[in-house]
């Protein structure tokens, strides 16, 4: 069980928080512009990265805040928490 | 020719105190080129090789498997079999490969114990009992042997179940397929890398791929870390590595990979003797012929591949058993372990040609793969050879995350399958 | 032979407390401080149980949690029973019954010990290999086969006993309170770390607190008076807890840990009742010291399991520890300085040793001295090469080794005895150390792995390190401690150590025999009766890892999850595929790290507390009236209210009557409620719902359609304009948890810029709606003030008043087609009001009505339900509801996903209604749909998603999906059951008013 510093409550258990899956994925602007294929990679396709991944997280059960994580999915190592929109920190890129 | 196994094989070479029995399949190094390379050595690679060779007339398969075979989900799922899918596209798939398993161990000349001891899926809800009900009537019309029972009669199938209605989830009702069961995971494995190594396919374990080579609209080969190997087909079965090989090939797939976690008690004598699945309250569970409860448990949320979960998924997954089976207080967990499942947004496989030429995809089984193996196996082996899907996998394209025409078995199946 | 086998008296057994208990129906006496074991031993009594495969007499082993052989069910035939329960754990107490496993019928006479005659035919995986004819045979054998595995008896009554969770969080997590454990906690106390040090024995001090040797001195004192004060200070420092009877079972990354802490099976029976029975410890600490210790290894030689052959080191446990002897005629057979440890303790109180063999030839240190010069005879460079005694060892056969240890040369010579002990050297107890994560690496001069990267901020001190020997632990821990603390400086700076202990081991992970390989049972894994010879044929077969091999032979497979026989499985592997050792790798080692009741890890979570149950504020009223309960979510619905005799059935047709008749009430308080706010409110309904919302005015209702971003239907309701910026959306009971965190969701991560807050407000308010004709007339009493004619107050819009004091909001909105207004109230005053509605409505016969009658009076509308009509597949355009989609928008959530070559197909499935040929028959909803029931393979068109009989159409209505449904009306389709078939016609789904003249009637 992670422990996971929530940019805005501080540590907490994993428990309290939710993955929402690949960050920085962002919404077509104008969807209805899209080929079917354009929007199935946006709907569906996702990079599943074993490595270090940029990530969702929600703290459901605390302050209800989205916000961004680098963690290593090969071994569940949290690199870095961001908060939505800040830049994604380069060093992990 | 490999020897026979049987009782009297046991028998003779227990005069030679066992010290002439043979291989089970060979350790050979890479050749420089196979017609056919399956990447991954799990219950489906090693099913497709073994109907490549068996049914397709292939001989120069190499099967490379990263690990030791059999080591990744193959060997850690809670062996669940059955066929009672609600649309007919997945009965289709499923059910095709229950008819295998049915004869498996004797065709395959290796006791896979397929044992039909039946599964029962319980509804907890109104939404269930109509969901289950609708299950139960398409699963008739298809011909797959699935009944509906009330809930004294879920008691008379499995006596130990808690069916007082005040409990906090009370059970109403449930199906039952009488043909479905478990079977031995290994033996799977074991079983069809056998049957393959005697056909000629070249089983190479601990063999990583590192990069998968194009050429034009094609490939050319995969790198290892037993080096280059040529090839114009590849077939890769995965599981939760396909998003990694599928990126050396430059493809994004619909699949997330998240641990998913399975729990045995300590054995004690038959207590329990079908599968009991319970949807809604997330409680798996059977009875190995070792004697331990094998209980399923369910997914975490985010994407892993250290193959370890979080403890409040095994918590979760006993509340619900001591919900179920109350009896169960004082028995022991002896061994938790986790493994990775690629989830498809449907929940339903991907049985597919690419758009790269000659590389083909079988993955997004999640958390109920194992169940298919065989029919897996010899519908992605017609797929490879004729590089055309068969009709039973026609549905399981990539192409449908674009068209919608999706194959949704969230609501019908159980969530962990 | 006597019976009785206490030797001198030991200070951690209190002789005046004797404890009666009962072994497989035979009263026995012990001692408190006993464990089941060593007053098993003490009454001289080795067998125990019978193996798991072959059935072979076992006995006791070991005096600790690795355990194979002498596990007992306890209690049979109580809800307090407990199968495979090791009897080297169990603290005896009064009352106490035991019984053996595996064994019909009796542990002496075991009618499956047939099988270790057939063991010849029943090598590792036969089971693989046969069985297979006939094929309809399988079910017969597997009956068999799993009627004789299992080990005890599974509880078939619920379990009495209570346990719970317990969190815990400290600076320093002390695993292990031996001398390193002690001497970890002590220093971190301190030093000022908040400090908590476990231990899963009852007593502190590890191994060495009953060291009575002064070979081994700290400070010039005997080890054990010297950690006996260590002891008797740490219990004074106030910032550490210290926990025995305690076992870590897991440890998770984070520094997260679980821990059973056992609080009452060590009291009688009757002491138990309304205690706790365990605690599971939720430990989330900053830093983690393993002071596991280690386990000793056995020895692999032919017949090396009967009873009365245990570890070397238990017997010295048994012997310092327990003041019980395991034998009168002792021989032990070690390959290192240990079991001289354990010959001088016997010594020193009389127990008789009749011999020592030892692998080593040239052995001279201190230890062997001591042991010479009082004449026991010391059989150097030899092997024990068979066993002999069915259900208790009476005799050894033992030769010289060969040089290089492969072979046995020279005579046999035969020792008689009653007990043998063994000691292969030292295991580090590693297993939690690579649960977390951590890496090891392989030391080849004593043939261990030990711990070598750390994935979090721990250590790992004292004998799990590697490290065996007194001078070895002492000399390194200040520093280690130091280091890790980061502290300047430690008391055990400078301690003075004595201690002769030569460290020369002769590792043989198989040893020989004058046998072939094939004629001998060298077991590795005595539980599941793995042998030597079963690895060699794996390997032999082509399984080459460690994994293959533990599964095709069951090695490490048992409820000592391979404790004793892991290593030598490695290193017999590694010597016959002459691999090295360290490149094999090890098994993983999987939690937990001893079994761990379901009942304490489930805690609390049991019965009533399995899940919240939701209650609206009405809920008591419901209960009084004889509602019947639905479960929705987490919620406490009422079903429905059956009056006197009345069934489901006559209760729904009733209620459903009566309110459109006259009036109804229902308690919708569990429909999600969000509040939002801001200038951008209209704004970011007009994207998440299909429909637009900016020209919706200040106090109108509006209905909604939320779909998936793929397009698919995901929840629906009401959602009302309360103010320029303020409204207030409703959900459907199940969905309002998710819909909250999706709005959130795109609200933060995808619209930032967007001016809107959500707030969840479903416990806030109760919700009352009061419907049917006269529903007018009974809001108009209880709300006298508000004027509510159609033209102040028409359909689909709401007001702001009060009841008596209390401000309230009343919508006109309707989910079953009358005339209809639902009072939102603060949760507190619902049940008032809803008291005043039924006084108000009595002269109207207002009738409460439950889920399924409004579920019914909908579907006589033709409202879909979500989750029922729709199923994750359905788009808008398939439910007919085309008009709910704009066109005119730019974009909503899952907008696009609408026109894609799937979802624009015209033969999707799509919401239609269905009468049947017969009015009476009332269609089982989820039955299929065909066009042909005779068609082979049938197609199946859809299915029935609806269906009731309607008392007020006085027929039966349904509603269903089916292909191309929105181009078939008055199509004649069948719906084929299990016996029959039942014709039905395709209609539109509204069955009732489709004018919508009821809403003002």
């Amino acid at each position: 069980m992670f422990l996971i510093h929530c940019p805005y409550c501080g540590e907490r258990e994993q428990s309290e928080f939710k993955a929402g899956g690949e960050a920085h994925i962002v919404r077509p602007k104008q969807p209805t512009e899209l080929s079917d294929d354009q929007w199935a990679e946006y709907l569906f396709m996702r990079k599943n990265i074993k490595g270090v991944q940029f990530e969702r997280w929600v703290h459901t059960h605390g302050c209800r805040k989205w916000f961004n994580m680098v963690r290593d999915t090969s071994n569940d190592e949290i690199k870095a928490i961001y908060k939505m929109g800040e830049k994604p920190p380069t060093k992990y890129k | 020719m490999k020897n026979k196994y049987s009782i009297i094989s046991l028998i003779k070479n227990s005069f030679s105190y066992h010290e002439n029995w043979q291989k089970a399949w060979g350790d050979p190094d890479p050749k420089k080129e196979y017609d056919v390379v399956i990447v991954g050595g799990g219950g489906h690679g090693l099913a497709t090789a073994y109907y490549l060779a068996k049914k397709h007339d292939m001989k120069n398969i190499a099967v490379v498997e990263k690990g030791w075979i059999g080591g990744g989900n193959t060997g850690r799922n809670t062996t669940i079999i059955r066929s009672n899918y609600l649309w007919d596209a997945s009965a289709g798939l499923y059910d095709h490969a229950l008819k295998i398993w049915e004869n498996l161990s004797q065709e395959l000349n290796y006791n896979v114990m397929f044992s039909q001891r039946g599964v029962m899926n319980l509804a907890h809800n109104l939404q269930d009992v109509r969901d289950l009900k609708r299950r139960t009537h398409a699963n008739r019309l298809n011909g797959i042997d699935a009944v509906y029972l009330n809930t004294e009669q879920v008691k008379n199938f499995c006596p130990i179940i808690n069916t007082s209605p005040n409990i906090r989830y009370p059970v109403l009702g449930g199906t039952l397929q009488r043909r479905a069961g478990t079977a031995r995971h290994d033996a799977v494995a074991w079983g069809y890398a056998r049957g393959a190594d005697e056909m000629g396919v070249d089983i190479i374990q601990n063999c990583e791929v590192k990069g998968i080579k194009r050429s034009g609209d094609g490939v050319e080969g995969i790198e290892t870390t037993k080096g280059f190997i040529k090839t114009k087909k590849i077939g890769v079965v995965a599981a939760g590595h396909s998003s990694v090989i599928a990126n050396m090939a430059g493809l994004k797939l619909p699949l997330e990979s998240k641990p998913l976690q399975a729990l045995v008690s300590e054995p004690v004598k038959p207590i329990i003797d079908t599968v009991v699945m319970s949807n809604a309250v997330h409680a798996y569970v059977s009875q190995s012929d070792k004697g331990e409860l094998v209980i399923g448990a369910g997914t975490d949320d985010y994407v892993s591949y250290s193959q370890k979960g979080s403890h409040e998924i095994v918590e979760g997954t006993l509340n619900a058993i001591l919900e179920l089976y109350p009896i169960f207080s004082r028995m022991r967990m002896l061994r938790q372990w986790g493994g990775i499942v690629d989830i498809c947004p449907d929940a339903s496989p991907i049985i597919s040609k690419t758009p790269i030429k000659g590389l083909y995809f079988n993955c997004g089984w999640g958390t109920g793969g194992f169940k298919a193996t065989p029919g897996s196996g010899d519908l992605f082996a017609h797929t490879i050879a004729n590089d055309e899907p068969h009709k039973l996998n026609a549905a399981f394209n990539l192409n449908r995350f674009v068209s919608g025409d999706l194959v949704d078995e969230h609501g019908a199946a159980a969530v962990a399958h | 032979m006597t019976n009785n086998l206490r030797v001198k008296s030991s200070k951690f057994i209190d002789e005046t407390y004797k404890i009666s208990f009962k072994f497989n129906n035979k009263t026995y006496y012990g001692y408190k401080g006993d464990t089941l074991a060593s007053a098993l031993l003490a009454n001289n009594i080795h067998l125990v149980g019978r193996s798991f495969k072959y059935h072979r007499p076992r006995g006791i082993m070991t005096a600790g949690s690795e355990e194979p052989n002498a596990i007992v069910q306890l209690h049979k035939n109580t809800s307090r029973t407990e199968p495979n329960v090791r009897a080297t754990e169990v603290e005896i107490y009064e009352g106490l019954e035991a019984s053996s496993q595996n064994c019909w019928p009796s542990v002496n006479f075991d009618l499956g010990g047939i099988n270790n005659f057939l063991s010849p035919v029943l090598p590792a995986g036969f089971y693989y290999k046969t069985f297979m004819w006939p094929a309809s045979f399988w079910g017969k054998y597997e009956y068999f086969i799993r009627k004789s595995a299992g080990l005890g008896k599974s509880p078939t009554e619920p379990d009495p006993d209570i346990y719970e969770h317990k969190y815990i969080h400290c600076d320093v997590l002390v695993i292990g309170a031996g001398i390193s454990g002690i001497i970890a906690a002590k220093t971190s106390a301190k030093n000022g770390f908040k400090t908590l040090l476990i231990d899963e024995k009852p007593h502190l001090g590890g191994s060495t607190i009953y060291q009575n040797s002064d070979h081994f001195k700290i400070n010039n004192q005997i080890s054990s008076s010297w950690l006996e004060k260590e002891i008797n200070e740490i219990k004074k420092i106030d910032n550490l807890k210290i926990k025995t009877r305690t076992s870590v079972a897991a440890f998770h990354g984070y520094n997260f840990l679980l821990a059973r802490e056992n609080l009452t099976d060590h009291l009688p029976l009757h002491q138990r009742d309304e205690k706790v029975r365990h605690r599971l410890l939720k430990i989330r600490t900053k830093k983690v010291i393993c002071a596991t210790g280690s386990l000793e290894r056995p020895l692999v030689f032919n017949n090396n399991d009967r009873p009365g052959i245990l570890l070397s080191s238990a017997i010295e446990k048994y012997s310092n520890l327990f003041g019980v002897a395991c034998g009168q005629k002792n021989v032990l057979f070690t390959n290192n300085d240990s079991a001289y440890e354990t010959a001088i303790s016997l010594f020193q109180k009389g127990i008789n040793i009749e011999a020592i063999i030892d692998n080593r030839e040239n052995v001279d240190s201190k230890l062997v001295k001591e042991i010479e010069k009082n004449n026991i005879k010391i059989y150097k460079g030899y092997t024990v090469v068979n066993t002999f005694g069915y259900k208790r060892i009476n005799k050894i056969s033992i030769m010289q080794l060969s040089k290089d240890g492969q072979k046995v040369v020279g005579s046999k010579i035969s020792i008689d005895c009653d007990c043998l002990g063994m000691s292969g050297g030292w295991t580090p107890a590693v297993h939690l150390f690579t649960q977390s994560g951590g890496k090891l690496k392989f030391r080849d001069e004593d043939q261990v792995f030990i711990p070598d990267t750390y994935p979090s901020d721990q250590i790992s001190i004292g004998s799990c390190n590697g490290e065996f020997t007194l001078d070895e632990i002492l000399s390194s821990i200040s520093k280690k401690l130091k280091d890790f603390l980061n502290i300047k400086k430690t008391e055990y700076e400078n301690l003075e150590i004595q201690s002769h202990f030569n460290k020369t081991k002769r590792n043989i992970w198989l040893l020989p025999s004058d046998k072939i390989i094939g004629k001998t049972k060298p077991f590795v894994d005595y539980q599941n009766d793995a042998t030597a010879k079963d690895i060699k044929l794996a390997l032999r077969e082509g399984f080459r890892s460690i994994e293959h091999v533990k599964r095709y032979t069951t090695t490490g497979m048992g409820t000592d999850q391979g404790k004793l026989g892991n290593m030598h499985a490695l290193g017999i592997i590694s010597e016959t595929a002459g691999s090295r050792m360290g490149e094999l790798g090890t098994t993983t080692f999987r939690p937990p790290y001893t079994p761990l009741t379901f009942g304490t890890i489930v805690g609390r979570n049991v019965g009533e507390y399995f899940d919240v149950s939701r209650k609206t504020p009405i809920h008591d009223w419901h209960v009084e009236n004889k509602a019947k309960f639905e479960n929705v979510g987490q919620w406490k619905r009422a079903w429905f209210y059956p009056k006197e005799n009345e069934g489901m059935h006559e209760a729904v047709q009733r209620e459903s009557k009566a309110a459109r008749d006259s009036a109804g009430i229902l308690d919708a308080s569990t429909l999600g409620k969000i509040d939002i706010q801001g200038t951008d409110a209209s704004e970011f309904l007009n994207r998440v719902y299909t429909n637009a919302w900016s020209k919706l005015a200040i106090g109108k209702c509006r209905y909604g359609l939320m779909l998936n971003e793929d397009g698919m239907v995901y929840d629906d309701g009401v959602t009302t304009r309360l103010d320029e910026n303020h409204y207030i959306m409703t959900t459907t009971t199940g969905g309002a948890a998710t819909v909250l965190s999706k709005l959130e969701d795109y609200l933060q991560t995808e619209w930032p810029e967007l001016d809107v807050y959500l707030t969840s407000v479903t416990d806030h308010y109760a919700t009352i709606s009061v419907c049917g004709p006269n529903s007018k007339k009974i809001i108009s009493k209880v709300i006298p003030n508000l004027d509510l004619s159609d033209e102040k107050f028409p359909h689909m819009s709401f007001k702001n008043t009060k009841i008596d004091k209390v401000t309230c909001r009343v919508m006109r909105i309707s989910f079953t087609g009358e005339q209809s207004y639902e009072i939102n109230i603060q949760a507190n005053y619902g049940k008032s009001v809803w008291d005043k509605c039924m006084q108000a409505g009595k002269e109207f016969n207002i009738t409460p009505y439950g889920t399924e009658t409004m579920h019914l009076l909908r579907a006589e509308k033709g409202f879909i339900i979500v989750g029922q009509d729709t199923d994750a597949t359905m788009t808008p355009i398939d439910l007919q509801m085309d008009w709910i989609v704009s066109k005119k928008k730019y974009d909503f959530i899952g907008k696009r996903s609408l026109y894609r070559s799937d979802t624009i197909r015209d033969d999707r499935k799509q919401l239609i209604g269905l009468v049947t040929e017969n009015p009476k028959e009332v269609l089982e909803e989820g039955a299929q749909i065909v066009l042909d029931a005779n068609k082979s393979p049938v197609e199946m068109l859809g299915h029935v998603t609806s269906s009731y009989y309607s008392p007020n159409l006085k027929k039966s209505i349904a509603l269903g999906v089916v292909k191309g449904g929105k181009n078939m009306m008055g199509q004649k389709l069948i719906i084929p059951m299990e016996n029959k078939q039942i014709n039905v016609t395709v209609t539109d789904p509204v069955f009732l008013d489709k004018e919508n003249k009821r809403l003002n009637a």
